[in-house]
């Protein structure tokens, strides 16, 4: 009887002895908000910050500013004005807004199509904070119609090149084992290309967020416990075995990245800056194009199932339509960055793992791993990459 | 020349007054003066300031909300009227003597709903007291600084090197904590200002301390309904441009609560520039023509029979015009951007016999009635 009464005396004098340091700590924090511990005099003047996450238009003659107050202090917005008049305005809730707290204020302003407006709220102190609408034009509002025809440009833009990038299965399994690991080279290169683009999508979405979620920092912390996760579940495993897996996780990590393009081509339509348009979605075929070809230069020496295909081009593509409907419909800047950081981490992943692909290739054929074999499959990945992102870039 | 034509008929009109259009003094509606109070901090509205008629707004251009006059002490309706004449005795040569009492305090002033200003003011308010005098009166202006700056009164008007209340001349900036006492004859006559000139000279006059300074002739002018307005606006974000533009300090206090005259009744304004950063202002009256007086310093006007005029930053000058119709009339600067950041209000003509229920549905007594038609009196009525 003696022995678990001492096992549960130790256990209580662990987790006391944890608890010591939390209970003086919930002590002070009582003390600083009951008297302010002496530090009344260092209090400065009241600090307002407010974020515009978004301004939508959802009918002709209403605009609608989301906020969120990301402030060490509790914000009022009793004025608004529109390109530099006044205007009425409800907001909902109504009252003063709280730090980390949010609100949505609807404006009864007659927009004018295809025009640049410019929204200013007033605090109750006086800052003024501003959001840009930069072309005017109605928030799209999820419809049958819409919804095909931002499924569409999805499917151009992810699907259908990575369909065709496939079709280069049959050409490449006639490829010698040292043209193929040129290919292998290539997938890298294009991939590297991929991460560093995802990257800095990620960074973009995250620098529009509130403060506290700290963007900058959580991306580079998704992506790498992202990769550290894919490493971890990979570590057993060779290079060699089970290659359509390795195909699975570079469509997977693509597939992320496509996520990104389309929210990126959602959220420009949702803004009216779908002027773009066709030459945009061309643009983006012709760059995803040799996506399909990376995904499946693994397998070149398998022979996978049709439906493997379908599978993959799906997983790689697919998140382009999923992406153009959330950036069009529901765009979230915070899931969005998350969505991307992780993208990052996985495509991150798969450099390693088709780098390792390509070091045991290299070295069965008795050349050098950096030589200009696989120096040059690199460099025209990227370089495919590189240019026609010509076509896609503003 | 048809237009030459109805130009002259109007003036005729002016001249003579108007008193044949058909009554509506009892369907006046002027309803909606009635004032929130609003907490502080000013909380945002969960429901729209009525999309409101013509008689209190522009459209939906317009401040959510109302100010609490109450809590700033100060309201600029009243301020249309309440002239300080100052302590008035005579001195042994018989000329007339006012001895008024200035005391620059920092105030934070709500200068649109829910919007508050660090404002330093003469006597807790914005504009400044309306000094008012006649031509030729010595004035002893006993000047308190409560404040943790420096600051002066600098006049416009005619004095000596030492009165001038610019650093440099004789006092000086007066420090915090010091006092100094104005003296000078109230000269040329005219419609005037004073402000702080201290340095930096911006910030001094943009943070509120300026105020009306009306010199009557010695003849005194034409029985008329007078107000002052002073036109002002102010820099919230300290940006170095104006956020809010008014007469009278509130945006739009006047589109929510119609200033009250009669038909046919003689209106005089005092109007004042006290614009910083922008550098002209204007003034235009809808449906009506006036004549107006540069300054202020002339018995005749300096410009017949117009309906917009132009001042630069420290202008100001006297208009002079009555109502044909009754109805709701418009004021503001022809310059739209300022006319949609506050600074519009309108005329409620109504005729002479609604007139009580008018001062009534604007919420000033018969007192302020009394005020704005005792100024051109010299205050002895």
């Amino acid at each position: 009887m003696t022995a678990p009464a001492t096992a549960a005396g130790r256990w209580t004098s662990l987790w006391g002895l944890a608890l010591v340091p939390l209970l003086l700590l919930g002590a002070v924090l009582a003390y600083l908000v009951a008297t302010g511990g002496g530090l009344k005099t260092l209090q400065g003047p009241p600090v307002e910050q407010l974020k515009v996450s978004r301004v939508t238009l959802p009918e002709r003659g209403v605009i609608q500013v989301h906020l969120v107050n990301d402030g060490p202090q509790t914000v009022t917005v009793p004025q608004v004005m529109v390109d530099d008049a006044f205007w009425s305005f409800t907001a909902q809730p109504a009252g003063p807004i709280p730090r980390l707290g949010r609100a949505t204020l609807t404006i009864p302003y007659p927009w004018v199509d295809g025009e640049a407006h410019k929204v200013a709220l007033l605090t109750s102190l006086g800052t003024v904070f501003e959001a840009e609408i930069p072309v005017a034009t109605l928030t799209p509002q999820p419809g049958r119609d819409l919804l095909v025809r931002f499924g569409l440009v999805g499917l151009y833009v992810g699907v259908v090149p990575v369909v065709l990038g496939m079709l280069w299965f049959p050409w490449m399994r006639r490829l010698s084992a040292r043209a193929m690991n040129f290919i292998l080279a290539l997938t890298v290169g294009l991939l590297v290309y991929l991460a560093v683009g995802t990257y800095l999508d990620a960074q973009e979405f995250a620098a529009a967020l509130p403060a506290f979620w700290q963007g900058t920092p959580a991306v580079l912390l998704i992506a790498l416990l992202t990769l550290g996760v894919l490493l971890a579940l990979g570590s057993k495993r060779q290079p060699e075995e089970a290659p359509l897996g390795l195909s699975y996780r570079i469509a997977t990590g693509i597939g992320l990245h496509n996520l990104g393009e389309g929210l990126a081509i959602g959220a420009a339509f949702a803004l009216g800056e779908a002027a773009l348009g066709t030459f945009l979605i061309l643009g983006f075929t012709l760059h995803n194009i040799t996506e399909g070809l990376g995904i499946v230069a693994p397998v070149v020496r398998q022979k996978p199932k049709f439906i493997q295909f379908v599978l993959l081009a799906l997983i790689a593509g697919g998140p382009a339509i999923l992406g153009t409907w959330l950036g069009g419909f529901a765009f979230n800047p915070v899931l969005a960055t998350i969505f991307l950081a992780v993208g990052v981490g996985a495509i991150v992943q798969v450099v390693w793992e088709v780098g390792r692909l390509v070091a045991r290739n290299t070295a069965a054929l008795g050349a050098p791993l950096v030589g200009w074999s696989t120096l040059g499959g690199f460099t025209v990945g990227v370089a495919l990459m590189y240019f026609t992102a010509f076509f896609v870039k503003f | 020349m048809s237009w030459l034509r109805s130009l002259l008929s109007r003036r005729d009109v002016l001249r003579v007054g108007a008193g044949g259009a058909a009554a509506l003094a009892g369907s006046v509606a002027l309803g909606q003066s009635g004032s929130h109070p609003a907490g502080h901090p000013g909380a945002a509205p969960a429901s729209p300031a009525p999309a409101t008629s013509a008689h209190t707004g522009h459209g939906n251009n317009l401040m959510v909300g109302s100010v609490n006059h109450k809590r700033n002490g100060f309201d600029p309706m009243a301020m249309l009227t309440d002239w300080d004449w100052g302590k008035v005795s005579t001195l042994p040569n018989g000329q007339t003597l006012r001895e008024y009492t200035m005391i620059a305090q920092d105030k934070e002033i709500e200068i649109a709903p829910g919007i508050f200003f660090p404002a330093w003011t003469y006597n807790g308010r914005v504009p400044g007291p309306t000094l008012r005098c006649t031509e030729g009166d010595r004035l002893r202006i006993t000047f308190i600084n409560q404040t943790i700056h420096a600051h002066t009164i600098h006049f416009h008007g005619v004095h000596s090197a030492e009165m001038d209340g610019v650093p440099g001349a004789g006092p000086g900036e007066i420090q915090p904590g010091g006092r100094f006492v104005y003296e000078f004859d109230a000269e040329p006559f005219g419609c005037h200002l004073y402000h702080c000139h201290a340095t930096s000279l911006k910030r001094h006059i943009h943070k509120g301390m300026y105020g009306a300074f009306i010199v009557d002739p010695k003849e005194g002018r034409l029985p008329a309904r007078e107000f002052v307005m002073v036109q002002n606006a102010f820099d919230t974000n300290f940006d170095g441009a104006n956020e809010i533009y008014a007469v009278n300090t509130v945006g739009f206090e006047f589109a929510r609560r119609p200033i009250p005259v009669q038909k046919g009744e003689l209106i005089r304004i005092y109007l004042i520039n006290i614009l910083e950063f922008d550098l002209i202002n204007s003034f235009h009256l809808h449906a009506n023509f006036f004549n107006y007086y540069d300054t202020g310093t002339t018995l005749e006007p300096t410009s017949r029979i117009v309906d917009t005029i132009m001042q630069a930053q420290g202008q100001r000058g006297i208009l002079e015009f009555k109502y044909k119709f009754t109805g709701n009339f418009m004021f503001h600067p022809h310059i739209s951007e300022f006319t949609e950041l506050g600074w519009m209000g309108s005329f409620q003509v109504v005729e002479p016999d609604a007139y009580p229920a008018a001062l009534k549905a604007a919420g000033v007594d018969a007192g302020w009635d009394r005020r704005s038609r005792q100024g051109a009196a010299g205050g002895r009525s």
